[in-house]
């Protein structure tokens, strides 16, 4: 399914400053500084950096989450590799083209073809119904009519807005109005779906509900995802890759279960203090070897929460098998790694 | 030391700029009889600065000649068409295309009222000069448009455009209309195009904002969304940007529309045209008040129609718009099918061609005796308020009590012991306040007592030049204390300063008045749904018609003279103080009500401790919106003979003296401009 070996997007060494002459300041030797050299060479001359020495891979099928409190640069690194703004520099590839590189024309066809983008606000046009919002980027492509509408339909209904195809965006609830932003991009079917804190502005319980359909609809279409969020927990439920950022700069990468059982450092460490792990981590995460003792245990799969396994334990059952999807036991769940995993201790052996 | 004596000491050292004002006041006024210049500028130390602009004038209109009459050329060509079409085609047509053009912006009721009104136009016989002046609108408004769409969106595209732009549009709306009617005149010619052209000028400065605004509001998100779909700049132009800023923009259309209306009525001063303007103009110098008044009403029409139409359209455009009309193909259609019926009706039918002379009905006669009937019956109730409010407060105002207090006037003479009394209870209040430390009101104390006792004429220049510099510096720092110093010493040097003097009375007892009445209309509709719900379409009428309008009932009434004036200032000036008086105290939060009313306020506190501070920075704006518009009005009322800067634009007009003209003009735009800034400094320290 995911292809591990070559990844789908692939960020190096960007940057952006804000300032008066933000060129100027990375030319020259600045590739030859050490980071903190390089930071303060940027900072001492007044400019401000958002985004500093970015670089991570995106492999084809996964879900990869910026995750950092509000100023932390996350917009910033997605609208640079989206190039709506220009980064200072970098490279960014898509597959085998540099993004950076790209002259407008062939920016622009990209945009048409493999690139989609959800709004916090929406950005849904005011004068276009919702049809006409989520056939635009079909428009743009010069599409005849017909097909654009048809295709349009699709997509409304795989948000599940059938029935409301006529209606104008004031007319929609926050949460519909981000299905149409969904639907919208995903018209062009792209290969990289970014998404800036979609389900910020929606109520907790929306929120819930289209972050369940979020899931639902990367199995069926499996889109190379970037996705930035402040929240943590949106963060653990969706991510394969979270990366954590801090004023510009990367503090950590790392699968939900690595961020949440080896915290880089203190900063990290915050989020994760009220977190219920029992909800986050997965079997997979905690087993040690097979424990092979001649009974049978009773098995959970190697993707079910914490929570799901620890029922299983009881005064005779010292011992749960994690198995995976074809029934062959991958691993073993003993009560004491399980509860100091809960504490945030992780076990030695882990795998 | 009592508490009292010490208030007083540091209430004096706070004000010590002022009470040495004050002091080299007094000092000025009593050597005025032995200096006459100290009241009256001195002639010799006045600069030719209009007589140098007429001279770069004459040059630029040598020079630019051939252009400008190639261009009132062409714009002659056009206008001719235009004109050609409405007065020469049938009126049924004409009925019929109005018509559907309502229907389609706003449906059926718009098109019956579009009907009924054009109705009366032709009944009253004053089809062709209404169809005239639809004609100016008509050419005028596309122009007016296109051009403030472009300006506008190079403003919105360049930060620096921006800033070149938006005072050139706070010049543009304060300099009075006749000022720059002479240099047009001087430019392109005698004729129509003139009036054409100057509304252009006026109606361009409503779209420019409007546009700006509108692209300014469009969410970054919107057009972030455009560019992630792929869209090249003109696509997101088209597609994206125009449709996003489109409700704006058509808000910014029906107010040029507006003001290209207000402008070709104006113009028609300069005569030569058979308009609507030029009739009630012409009737209202021959005192023919009901020609005036039934002319004068179907400039009412078109006001009412155009401002309808356009912003039905722009209604029309708003998401969830009941109306939406026909695609333009099919209106086209339709239209195109409608009109030809009419025409063909029209060749059938001569009635429906030139409608009748015997169907005109025109009761100017019955106006004009009816008008003096009601003269005649309740001729010394109209002469008792129109003299008790000159002898009572135009007068004082203008000459002080010193002059204006005399047994003719007040039926008392103003004797030496009544002199001293007026003083010492000015001292006394004035020292109260100081002890009671509040000396911002003391100074006011005393500026007031010496206003009202000397006159606005009466004052020495240098102490209004002194005093009003110091308003601005200690409202809003150095910056506009230069502008208010420039502004006096620009009126100075133009030997403008009594004129200026002279409209700064009219406007302030105007202003005065509508913030005293308009206040009251604003709580009363504030308090009422009922008067709210009366007072609103009142209000927008007074807003949408054209200001010369306002003059009829009132010139009809109380002849020439500034009573007269004042009346029309007020009712054009008022709108604004109602509008923000009833919004301001609609608007206090129902929180901050209930909370006084469980600490036990009586209504009345409520009002004064709750309501009314609250609503204050609103009440400001509307006092500020005021003034200006009162400014404005008082160019207009020059045509019925009031003296000052209005007066002096108008006798320049009439010389076609350009010089003269544009430097009066100016100086009114000044005048507007330090008394908004002064105004806005104190909104903002307000905040
Ligand atoms: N045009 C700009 N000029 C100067 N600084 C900017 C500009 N745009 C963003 N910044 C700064 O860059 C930093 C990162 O902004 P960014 O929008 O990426 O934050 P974010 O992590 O997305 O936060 P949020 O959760 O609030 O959206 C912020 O401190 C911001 O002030
Ligand atoms: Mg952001």
């Amino acid at each position: 399914m995911t292809n591990q070996a070559v990844p789908k997007l692939s960020v190096r060494d960007l940057w952006k400053v804000y300032g008066p002459n933000p060129k100027r300041l990375v030319s020259g030797d600045f590739r030859n500084m050490t980071l903190a050299e390089q930071l303060d060479h940027v900072r001492s001359q007044e400019h401000f950096v958002a985004a500093a020495d970015v670089s991570f891979d995106v492999y084809e099928g996964q879900i990869f989450v910026i995750m950092g409190l509000s100023g932390s640069g996350k917009s910033t690194v997605l609208r640079a590799i989206s190039r709506l703004d220009e980064p200072t520099c970098g490279q960014v590839f898509l597959d085998d083209t540099d993004l950076l590189a790209a002259a407008s024309r062939e920016l622009i066809e990209i945009r048409r073809h493999k690139m989609g983008m959800v709004f916090q606000s929406f950005g849904l046009l005011p004068h276009l119904d919702v049809v006409q919002n989520v056939a635009f980027p079909l428009k743009a492509q010069r599409r005849p009519r017909s097909e654009r509408r048809a295709h349009a339909r699709k997509m409304i209904e795989l948000v599940g807005l059938k029935g409301k195809e006529t209606a104008y965006p004031h007319e929609l609830s926050g949460g519909q109005q981000q299905r149409v932003g969904i639907a919208r991009s995903l018209a062009v079917e792209p290969e990289l779906w970014f998404l800036d804190e979609p389900f910020s502005a929606l109520d907790p319980l929306i929120r819930a509900q289209m972050q369940d359909e979020f899931l639902r609809l990367q199995t069926q279409l499996n889109k190379t995802i970037v996705f930035v969020t402040h929240d943590f927990l949106e963060a653990l439920k969706l991510a394969d890759k979270i990366c954590i950022m801090k004023d510009g700069e990367i503090v950590q990468i790392g699968s939900p279960a690595e961020i949440v059982l080896h915290p880089a450092d203190d900063y990290v460490r915050e989020f994760i203090g009220d977190v219920p792990l029992a909800n986050v981590l997965r079997a997979e995460d905690v087993m040690s070897p097979p424990w092979k003792d001649g009974e049978t245990h009773p098995s959970v799969a190697r993707d079910s929460i914490l929570e799901d396994a620890i029922k299983l334990f009881d005064e005779k059952t010292e011992t749960v098998d994690v198995t995976d999807n074809d029934g062959s036991v991958l691993g073993s769940l003993h009560p004491l790694e399980v509860i100091r995993s809960l504490y945030h201790d992780a076990p030695e052996a882990n795998s | 030391m009592t508490a009292f004596g010490r208030s007083f000491v540091v209430s004096c050292v706070r004000a010590w700029p002022w009470l040495v004002v004050l002091a080299l006041t007094a000092l000025l006024l009593m050597q005025r009889a032995a200096y006459p210049h100290i009241i009256a500028y001195p002639d010799a130390w006045t600069l030719p600065i209009a007589e140098a602009v007429n001279v770069v004038m004459d040059g630029i209109v040598a020079g630019a000649q051939g252009v400008t009459r190639a261009i009132s050329g062409g714009l002659n060509v056009v206008f001719s068409g235009v004109q050609f079409f409405l007065t020469g085609a049938p009126w049924v047509v004409s009925v019929c295309l109005f018509a559907l053009i309502a229907w389609q912006g706003g449906g059926w009721r718009l098109a019956a009222l579009t009907v009924a009104l054009l109705f009366y136009v032709l009944i009253s016989g004053y089809w062709i000069p209404a169809m005239n002046t639809l004609s100016l609108v008509l050419v005028a408004l596309p122009l007016s448009v296109l051009i403030g769409f472009g300006i506008g969106y190079l403003g919105y595209r360049s930060e620096r455009a921006r800033r070149i732009i938006m005072p050139m549009l706070d010049l543009m709306q304060t300099i009075p209309a006749f000022a720059y009617l002479i240099p047009i005149l001087l430019l392109f010619g005698f004729g129509p195009v003139v009036g054409l052209i100057a509304s252009v000028v006026f109606a361009v400065p409503p779209m420019v904002r409007n546009t700006i605004l509108g692209f300014q509001r469009i969410p970054p998100a919107v057009l972030e969304s455009a560019r992630m779909s792929g869209c090249s700049r003109p696509q997101q132009f088209v597609w994206a940007e125009f449709p996003s800023a489109m409700p704006q923009m058509l808000i910014g259309v029906n107010q040029t529309t507006m003001a290209a209306l207000s402008m070709v009525i104006i113009a028609a001063i300069i005569g030569g045209f058979e308009d609507i303007g030029w009739e009630v103009l012409s009737a209202m110098r021959k005192a023919q008040f009901g020609h005036s008044l039934l002319a004068g009403i179907v400039i009412v029409i078109l006001a009412i129609l155009l401002d309808r139409v356009s912003s039905a359209y722009a209604a029309r455009q708003l998401p969830g718009a009941s109306h939406v009309g026909l695609s333009l193909r099919r209106f086209a259609l339709v239209l195109g099918a409608a009109l030809g019926v009419a025409a063909v009706a029209a060749l059938l039918l001569p009635a429906l061609w030139v409608w009748p002379e015997t169907r005109v009905f025109f009761p100017a006669q019955v106006i004009n005796q009816a008008t003096t009937d009601f003269l005649l019956a309740y001729g010394d109730v109209m002469a008792a308020l129109k003299n008790s409010v000159q002898f009572y407060v135009l007068l004082p105002v203008k000459l002080g009590f010193e002059r204006a207090i005399v047994p003719f006037t007040w039926g008392i003479t103003f004797t030496p012991g009544m002199k001293t009394t007026y003083w010492i209870v000015t001292l006394i209040c004035a020292a109260a306040a100081f002890g009671l430390n509040r000396w911002k009101t003391g100074v006011a104390i005393l500026v007031m007592a010496g206003f009202f006792y000397f006159g606005a004429t009466g004052l020495p220049w240098a102490s209004v030049f002194l005093l009003i510099t110091l308003v601005a510096f200690q409202v809003g720092g150095r910056r506009l204390a230069l502008l208010a110093a420039g502004t006096v010493i620009y009126l100075l040097i133009n030997g403008l300063w009594p004129q200026a003097m002279l409209s700064v009375y009219l406007c302030f007892v105007a202003v005065l008045m509508c913030i005293f009445f308009g206040g009251l209309i604003g709580i009363w509709a504030a308090s009422s749904d009922t008067v709210s719900g009366i007072i609103r379409p009142i209000n927008d009428m007074l807003q949408t018609l054209p200001q010369f309008v306002l003059l009829i009932p009132a010139l009809m009434l109380f002849q020439v003279g500034d009573f007269t004036a004042l009346l029309a200032i007020i009712a054009y000036a008022i709108v604004p103080m109602i509008r923000y008086t009833e919004h301001g105290l609609r608007s206090v939060p129902g929180t901050l009500i209930d909370a006084g009313l469980s600490c036990g306020c009586s209504s009345w506190q409520l009002f004064w401790q709750v309501r009314l501070p609250q609503s204050l920075p609103q009440i400001l704006i509307g006092i500020n919106q005021t003034v200006l518009y009162g400014l404005g009005m008082l160019v207009i009322a020059a045509l019925v003979g009031t003296t000052g800067l209005g007066q002096a634009i108008y006798v320049a007009l009439g010389e076609a003296n350009a010089g003269a003209g544009l430097v009066a003009g100016l100086g009114m735009a000044l005048i507007a401009m330090t008394a908004d800034r002064i105004l806005q400094a104190v909104i903002r320290k307000q905040n």
